[in-house]
């Protein structure tokens, strides 16, 4: 659709919402507070079991290098170690992305990267089996290796892995090259051409952890007869049940996965590292096997985010309407598919409106660590080029950027740059709401720059079950199967309470183990607000259902002429018959003698995700002397659809900004010329600490989801899509220039400084 | 018959086409349909992709209803964090 035909943006029409909650939308205590505060709350490394091995991996120190021998002799010979593997004791034939992680999880015949898994020992001790670990011998012979993106797509770069290259990818390309997306629309000749001042700049950013405190932990029991028990921290226990079962070739009913709870994801633990590890251990030596990583071990093996290269041209009129946008974004994965270059493109031009768009990416492989999704895979990278290459339009224009963005807003009935029209969304609402925000109108400080961003993320469904149980004293039990990554136990009992009509408190969520419930897809995609919220509510109706049914046949009436209001069964209609209304409690006390425990249940597929667009406003100086960036001020603006706990939605709103504050200014992946990764500690691996941040101030926009019932959309991911720009924003309205390449450290700022 | 708009990085393997018309009524019959008319897209799409549906992107439900006239786009699959 062009600009001339938009049309004002329509009110919600499918989902139920309510013009009063009752619990949604209060800011309750947490479930798990109390248990975390106290330390009673048990995360990976904190399970124990009766004669418990430990293990420990023996890893590559080169990024590159065919293994010729993996001699485990004078390992096997220590007193205390109980079982060596390497990969023949895993499954063989595997196929596609069960092939790449178990590649991954241990290496086959060649180490690609420096860190990479060749074989593990379990011992009697954690220091035995690190002990041990020094005695493995491995012959290699070394390869020539590339870690950088630009780099590993020239002619002559090495070949990380044959054969892996989609026919997606032009003709011509180096076999690093494995996947390409293109998509757009529109005349970009015209496009340009029809343009005051058109901008091309390129841009790259580094490679940035997803920096949990919690370092990967399992504790693995798998005997002889093919039956298991895991307990690890993850973002989804289904998965890992399913990845580790083909890993080590038993059936997936047969291996039982407890999640514990979790000191943070962000993406990182959607996929298996240790677990499968410690199965094979178990499986060899006969006894439980308990695996912890170090925070080398985090860095080096478990996946960062793709570093990036990009090139963005955007046009624009005097006036401030964009005419044209082009990207390529060039993101590698790690010596292995999957960099998420399409979803880099699909995202970039999504919050503008445009009649000529071209997005291209490239999935390109480096001798780096499996690359693993980082709150909105692909979107804060682009975000930052795009966002960037806006602010100098508008700078060079004289335009308000706020004004400008308005002007060219996607909006419901606009075209996506990827394909597709807007449904209901609420980017609109987010930059008024930045426009009337005290923080715009603030003045500055002398040296002190205000940028602003703003950001996309899809949002997800996916595979969900959930189960209720009522007990006999009125209280309610729910069972839901994605790790509470974010506060969901609370958000889950909110929407429970809301359907049954009973007290918050009355309700206790927990996270079931995969042998007591159905498949359910991982916490990831900022799905689990959305889509276990969506199953909890089902459940209750369908418990709320049985409910009805039990006072009509109490009352001796048709289950139709029941309704469920304040918790309470109530006869509706002329014909109903007149009754006291029945609480909840007062059926559930009967429900063993009147046809059974009463529970609700809720099995689906929703794909109803509605997207979510953020806008980030920053306050920042820069010291001329030292060249260092100090976050001043923050105001994060972010539609949530529906709120339905407050204070966990400005905290992913909050969390997403403090790590794209580290992102933008200090953390980076720094290889050494022998592929070497150089900072393997927090010490040197810098995120982001209280003392480098500002209170993050937050609004909460509603434009409800049609696709939820409340109108919720996921909240996760899309807070860390916007601060790269808007950070780089406030830069150059501090000292005036403008830095294309991540992060600002210190350095490239003085380089910068001195060059202007 | 729906209309069904593919990226157009995908045109190499529908001779030149980004548009591609098929008989479905649902996602499922959709990917059947492009395969049919388009042999060379089958491994893509087996290899994952989403289809978004009147705005609204579906992840995987092969069984989510699609009209003649909707609108109906083949994009990259989405994986979150």
């Amino acid at each position: 659709m062009a600009l001339d035909k938009v049309v004002p943006q329509n009110g919600p029409e499918e989902y139920e919402g309510r013009e009063k909650y009752t619990h949604v939308g209060t800011r309750v205590d947490r479930p798990d507070g109390l248990d975390k505060v106290t330390g009673r709350a048990k995360f990976g490394a904190d399970a124990h079991a009766p004669g418990m091995l430990h293990g420990a991996i023996v890893r590559s120190p080169h990024a590159h290098a065919k293994i010729l021998k993996i001699d485990t002799s004078k390992a096997e010979a220590l007193a205390g170690v109980k079982a060596v593997v390497t990969r023949a004791d895993f499954a063989a034939g595997l196929e596609g992305e069960d092939w790449n992680i178990l590649e991954n999880v241990m290496a086959s015949d060649t180490a690609l990267y420096d860190g990479h898994a060749l074989a593990a020992i379990a011992a009697t001790s954690s220091l035995i089996a690190r002990d041990a670990v020094k005695l493995v011998e491995v012959e290699y012979e070394l390869l020539p290796h590339v870690t950088d993106v630009d780099e590993a797509m020239k002619p002559d770069a090495p070949v990380i892995r044959a054969g892996q290259q989609s026919k997606l990818v032009p003709e011509g390309m180096h076999p690093n090259v494995v996947n390409y997306y293109e998509g757009g629309h529109g005349d970009m000749v015209a496009g340009f051409a029809e343009a005051d001042l058109v901008i091309e700049r390129h841009f790259t950013t580094e490679a940035a952890h997803q920096g949990y405190i919690e370092p990967h932990a399992a504790l693995a029991t798998l005997g002889n007869d093919g039956t298991g028990e895991l307990w690890c921290c993850t973002q989804g226990h289904f998965i890992v049940q399913k990845t580790c079962a083909a890993l080590v070739g038993i059936d997936t009913s047969q291996l039982r996965v407890t999640a514990s709870e979790i000191g943070g994801g962000f993406g990182g633990k959607t996929t298996v590292f240790l677990e499968p590890v410690a199965l094979a251990l178990s499986r060899k030596a006969n006894r439980p096997v308990k695996m912890v990583m170090s925070r080398s071990e985090v860095l080096r093996a478990t996946g960062p985010t793709s570093s990036a290269s990009m090139d963005i041209k955007i046009g624009m009129t005097k006036d401030g309407r964009i005419t044209a946008g082009k990207g390529v974004f060039r993101l590698q994965g790690g010596a292995f598919p999957d960099a998420p270059a399409g979803m880099a493109a699909e995202c970039s031009f999504a919050p503008y409106n445009l009649n000529a768009v071209s997005i291209e990416g490239y999935e390109v492989m480096a001798n780096r660590p499996k690359q693993a999704a980082y709150r909105a895979p692909g979107s804060p990278m682009a975000a930052f080029a795009v966002e960037s290459v806006v602010d100098e339009l508008c700078q060079t224009l004289g335009l308000d950027p706020i004004e400008t963005r308005l002007k060219n807003a996607s909006r419901e009935g606009t075209k996506a740059a990827y394909g597709p029209t807007w449904d209901r969304i609420g980017l609109v609402e987010c930059l008024e709401a930045a426009q009337a925000h005290p923080h715009m109108q603030a003045p500055l400080r002398e040296s002190e720059g205000r940028g602003v961003a703003a950001g996309f993320w899809f949002n997800h469904g996916g595979e969900t079950s959930v189960s209720l149980a009522l007990s006999e004293d009125g209280t309610a039990q729910i069972s839901v199967g994605t790790p509470d990554i974010g506060g969901s136990r609370a958000s889950m009992a909110l929407m429970a309470a809301e359907i049954l009509g009973i007290e918050y408190k009355n309700i206790r969520v927990t996270v079931a183990d995969t042998a007591t419930l159905g498949y359910n897809d991982v916490s990831h995609g900022s799905r689990v607000t959305y889509a276990s919220g969506l199953a909890t509510i089902n459940a209750a109706k369908d418990a709320v259902g049985k409910l009805c049914d039990r006072a009509a046949q109490r009352w001796g009436i048709d289950p139709e002429a029941v309704i469920w209001e304040d918790g309470c069964a109530k006869p509706a209609g002329p014909n109903a018959g007149q009754f006291d209304p029945m609480p909840l409690k007062e059926i559930t006390k009967r429900m063993g003698r009147t046809g059974g425990p009463i529970s609700g249940h809720f099995e689906a597929t929703p794909e109803g995700a509605g997207v979510s667009f953020g806008v980030h406003i920053v306050d920042a100086h820069v010291d001329r002397e030292t060249g260092k960036t100090s976050v001043d001020r923050y105001t994060v603006i972010q539609d949530a659809g529906k709120a339905v706990h407050p204070t966990y939605v400005e905290g992913q709103f909050q969390g997403g900004a403090a790590q794209g504050i580290g992102w933008a200014l200090n953390e980076e992946y720094v290889y050494g010329e022998d592929g070497r990764l150089q900072n393997t500690v927090f010490l040197d691996y810098r995120i982001p600490v209280a003392s480098d941040l500002p209170m993050i101030d937050t609004v909460i926009v509603e434009v409800p989801n049609p696709g939820h019932p409340f109108g919720v959309r996921g909240v996760g991911e899309t807070g860390i899509c916007p601060p790269l720009a808007a950070i780089a924003n406030a830069v150059s309205g501090a000292v005036g220039v403008r830095m294309t390449s991540l992060p600002m450290s210190p350095p490239k700022i003085l380089k910068a400084l001195k060059e202007q | 018959m729906v209309e069904v708009n593919l990226w157009s990085g995908l045109r190499r393997f529908t001779d030149g086409a980004v548009v591609v018309e098929v008989d479905a009524k649902n996602v499922g019959e959709v990917l059947t349909g492009l395969v049919q008319k388009h042999p060379e897209l089958e491994d893509i799409i087996e290899a994952g992709v989403s289809v978004a549906v009147d705005g609204k992107v579906i992840a995987s439900g092969l069984t989510e209803k699609v009209r003649p006239d909707s609108e109906v786009f083949i994009i990259q699959q989405l994986k979150g964090g």
